[in-house]
């Protein structure tokens, strides 16, 4: 009855350093259409590889991995990851390129037309709400730090790729950034029909942005499921990891006065 | 004298362009032919350690050749592979001057922009490697849109010290026939002209100093990504191998190349036998400061057409014979011999540059010594010195066969101080030359040699093979044939190493012409 997945990973395990790390175990999960997926888990858990493996920067040693219907060993790796958008951890941009520069790259590897790169940039400036005029020529190092993750994340979407693959994408920024940016992304991800796995180690930014959160342990998916689920588990360590998340907020409950206003607006970026 | 007005300064700057242009040619090919290879050497070992490791012992041990060494090295291997060439594939090249150079200076070019290149891309950031490759670059693209581009600074420095390194080196490449900067510098030396020397450095420096400015150049304009800095540089470039390709293009080719080695009489004759050419309308050019182990071969292959060697050295260098035979039977077979390798001996200029062993005149009446027997007794106490290659040639092994001779210290010396370290007591006795203007100068004896160990010396004058039948050249030299004799040379020398303005070899040899031609 449901449509095939759009990220299939069944039974994949990934080793290094010759076997002595399994940095992925045995793991199988799907992510479907327009979903929003989070994972957590702590740190060394297998999260990256997990992600890495998905648009084939690194190769599965077990299990099989599809992206959209197709395994990804019988696809070129190199146009796989022309169509998956994937944002780094540290923004991963290019220093010596500038903002227009870095946002067009994967149009440009697919050889549009530089008129159509430069419209899109601009398309896509609008999109992760950056002044077009201000930042299209300035450097990365000439960025803050949340302006770079909006470059990321435009870099990421440039070519109209249906999936986003995001690897603590917001970590190191101030929390209200941090709120301010995820909650643009997850506005971007409805509205452009994307589906997203997105790694953090914030359980709290997990549970609210998502769909459904995956909980990584040692290589292993140790549980997976909404926000509803997941409660329900009866894994000790998805217990621990949701206690967190839910004494903050019967705390805040109790010392904050109700106050209704929230602005999603990024003021410090 | 005021010092701008040495007309050696004006002499000097007329063969600017002549040698500047060959300094600049020969650095800009050879630097260019380093990059070509070690870039993508450089780039292919970066992530592979055991390449990487063989390819930088290799360019360090390179380096630890001393550079004329290196040079020096490349002649005879390029010989040997010009006649492999010729015997399989029926082609021949030149082994002397440009190729050489080029291919020394370029391997010699090799170490910092390896190193550099690697360095370079060994520092780019492994994230931002992984970020080309995911947003869908091939290997190739993320080598030269990402890791190319951020390894540049570094890779500049790099070129920027190969640079300068290939431009000074360049100096060295004069011995092996190619003209450079180094022909103020050999003949300076030679002819005790500091002028030429002073010239010669501070030109190879400036050189040096501009062309790393333009590289810097370039190098802040990729930094700053700046277009109009890399163009200006690059411009800059480009602008100095055209100024210097220009008037090599517009002047028409000599027909005639003399050769001359590397000492002051050779400066001189060949100064004599070009003037001589040219007064009988013969358009000629010298080449000088050529090695002697190069310059015969380089007769041989045309490269030069005339020069004037000794009967001694082809006998006992060029030919390898260890006996000692009488001036006239060793005239005629040295003819013999050089007629195997279609090499004319057009004849002999009528005097003799023989090593001797040489004294000051008072120590020697002191203690009886006129002959190098008598000298004998003394030697165990005595120091002895020569220039850089007396040691091993023949002749001395020679002199020491003969005579038991046996000295308490040996040194090599630049031979234009050996005469003044004998003539002020700091050695005893010197291996000079019989011909040289000094020995009267400093009131040095000759020592007869009179058990006939070293060979005789006779200046002959030598054409290449294909000058063999070229009457107009005959004709143009054959007033020079017998015409000077010791006296005349030595005194033409004793000018030479004047160390002012009458001593340029041009002005000597204008002057020995005229005693030339005033003789009945
Ligand atoms: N390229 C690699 N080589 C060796 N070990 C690796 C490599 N990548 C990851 N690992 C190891 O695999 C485990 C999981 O790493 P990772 O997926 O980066 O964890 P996470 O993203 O959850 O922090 C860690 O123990 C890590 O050290
Ligand atoms: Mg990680």
């Amino acid at each position: 009855m449901s449509a095939p997945p759009v990220i299939a990973f069944a039974h994949v395990g990934k080793s290094f350093d010759g076997g002595r790390v399994k940095a992925v175990d045995d793991v199988s999960l799907e992510v479907h259409a327009g979903e929003f997926l989070t994972i957590v888990g702590g740190s060394g858990s297998g999260k990256t590889t997990l992600l890495r493996l998905a648009n084939r920067l690194i190769d599965a040693d077990q299990g099989r991995i599809s992206i959209e219907g197709e395994d990804v060993r019988a696809v070129d790796p190199v146009q796989l990851r022309r169509r998956i958008g994937y944002v780094f951890q540290n923004g991963g941009l290019f220093p010596h390129m500038s903002v227009a520069g870095n946002i067009g790259i994967t149009p440009k590897l697919l050889g549009t037309p530089a008129a159509e790169i430069a419209a899109r940039v601009d398309e896509l400036l609008d999109l992760v709400r950056l002044d077009r005029a201000q930042h299209r020529d300035r450097l990365p190092q000439e960025l803050s730090g949340g302006q770079r993750q909006r470059v990321g994340v435009a870099r990421a979407l440039a070519a109209k790729p249906r999936i986003v693959l995001m690897d603590e994408p917001f970590g190191a920024l101030d929390p209200l950034t941090r709120d301010a940016l995820s909650q643009d992304y997850r506005a971007l991800h409805d509205r452009l029909g994307l589906t997203t796995i997105m790694i953090t180690h914030d359980m709290a930014e997990a549970l609210l942005l998502a769909d459904r959160i995956a909980v990584m342990h040692a290589g292993k998916l140790l549980a997976q499921g909404t926000a509803a689920e997941l409660s329900g588990s009866g894994d000790a360590y998805v217990g621990q990891l949701l206690r967190t998340p839910r004494r903050q907020a019967e705390r805040l409950n109790a010392l904050l006065p109700a106050n209704p206003s929230r602005d999603g607006k990024d003021g410090a970026a | 004298m005021n010092l701008l007005s040495d007309p050696r300064w004006s002499d000097a700057v007329s063969h600017l362009p002549d040698y500047l242009g060959n300094h600049v040619r020969v650095s800009v090919t050879a630097l260019a032919l380093g990059l070509l290879i070690s870039l993508p050497l450089a780039i292919a070992a970066r992530n592979r350690p055991l390449l990487r490791g063989a390819l930088l012992g290799l360019a360090s041990v390179v380096q630890t050749v001393p550079g004329l060494a290196l040079l020096a090295l490349f002649y005879p291997l390029l010989l040997a592979l010009a006649s492999l060439s010729l015997a399989w594939f029926g082609f021949d090249f030149s082994a002397f001057g440009f190729l050489p150079s080029v291919l020394a200076l370029a391997l010699y070019s090799m170490l910092p922009v390896l190193r550099n290149t690697i360095t370079g891309l060994r520092g780019v950031d492994p994230a931002l490697i992984e970020a080309a490759q995911g947003v869908g670059m091939t290997p190739r693209q993320s080598l030269f849109t990402v890791e190319l581009p951020l390894a540049l600074p570094v890779m500049m420095a790099g070129i920027r010290t190969a640079a300068v390194w290939v431009i000074g080196t360049a100096t060295l490449s004069t011995p092996i026939g190619q003209t450079s900067l180094g022909n103020y510098i050999f003949a300076g030396l030679q002819t005790q002209n500091w002028v030429f020397v002073l010239f010669g450095c501070a030109a190879a420096a400036l050189l040096a100093l501009v062309v790393d400015q333009l590289l810097a150049l370039i190098e802040t304009g990729i930094r700053l990504r700046s277009r109009l800095r890399v163009a200006l540089g690059a411009l800059g470039i480009v602008a100095l191998l055209a100024a210097t390709l220009v008037p090599a293009l517009a002047r028409p080719p000599s027909s005639y190349i003399v050769g001359a080695k590397t000492f002051a009489e050779q400066y001189v004759l060949a100064a004599l036998i070009a003037e001589r050419l040219q007064a009988a309308n013969l358009s000629a050019a010298s080449r000088e400061g050529l090695g002697s182990n190069v310059i015969f071969d380089a007769l041989v292959s045309g490269d030069i057409d005339v020069y004037v060697d000794y009967s001694g050295t082809l006998w006992a260098n060029q030919f390898h014979h260890s006996d000692i035979r009488p001036r006239e039977v060793l005239l005629s077979e040295l003819k013999t011999i050089l007629a195997q390798q279609k090499v004319t001996l057009l004849g002999e200029l009528g005097f003799e540059n023989a090593y001797a062993l040489v004294m000051p005149r008072k120590r020697a009446e002191q203690l009886g010594i006129r002959t190098i027997s008598d000298l004998v007794p003394y030697a165990g106490t005595m120091s002895m010195a020569a220039d850089y290659e007396f040691f091993s040639r023949p002749e001395w092994a020679g002199i020491q066969k003969a005579y038991g001779l046996k000295f308490r210290t040996q040194r090599q010396m630049q031979p234009d101080f050996m005469y003044a370290a004998v003539a002020s007591g700091e050695v005893d006795v010197i291996a000079g030359y019989t011909s040289d203007g000094l020995i009267a100068k400093y009131d040095l004896v000759v020592l007869n040699d009179d058990r006939h160990a070293i060979p005789p010396y006779d200046a002959i004058v030598l054409l290449a093979p294909k000058r063999a039948d070229d009457q107009a050249l005959r004709s143009a030299l054959q007033p020079l044939l017998g015409r000077i004799d010791i006296a005349t040379m030595r005194a033409a020398n004793l000018r030479a190493a004047g160390g002012n303005a009458a001593a340029s070899p041009n002005e000597v040899a204008r002057w020995l012409w005229n005693r030339i031609a005033k003789q009945p």
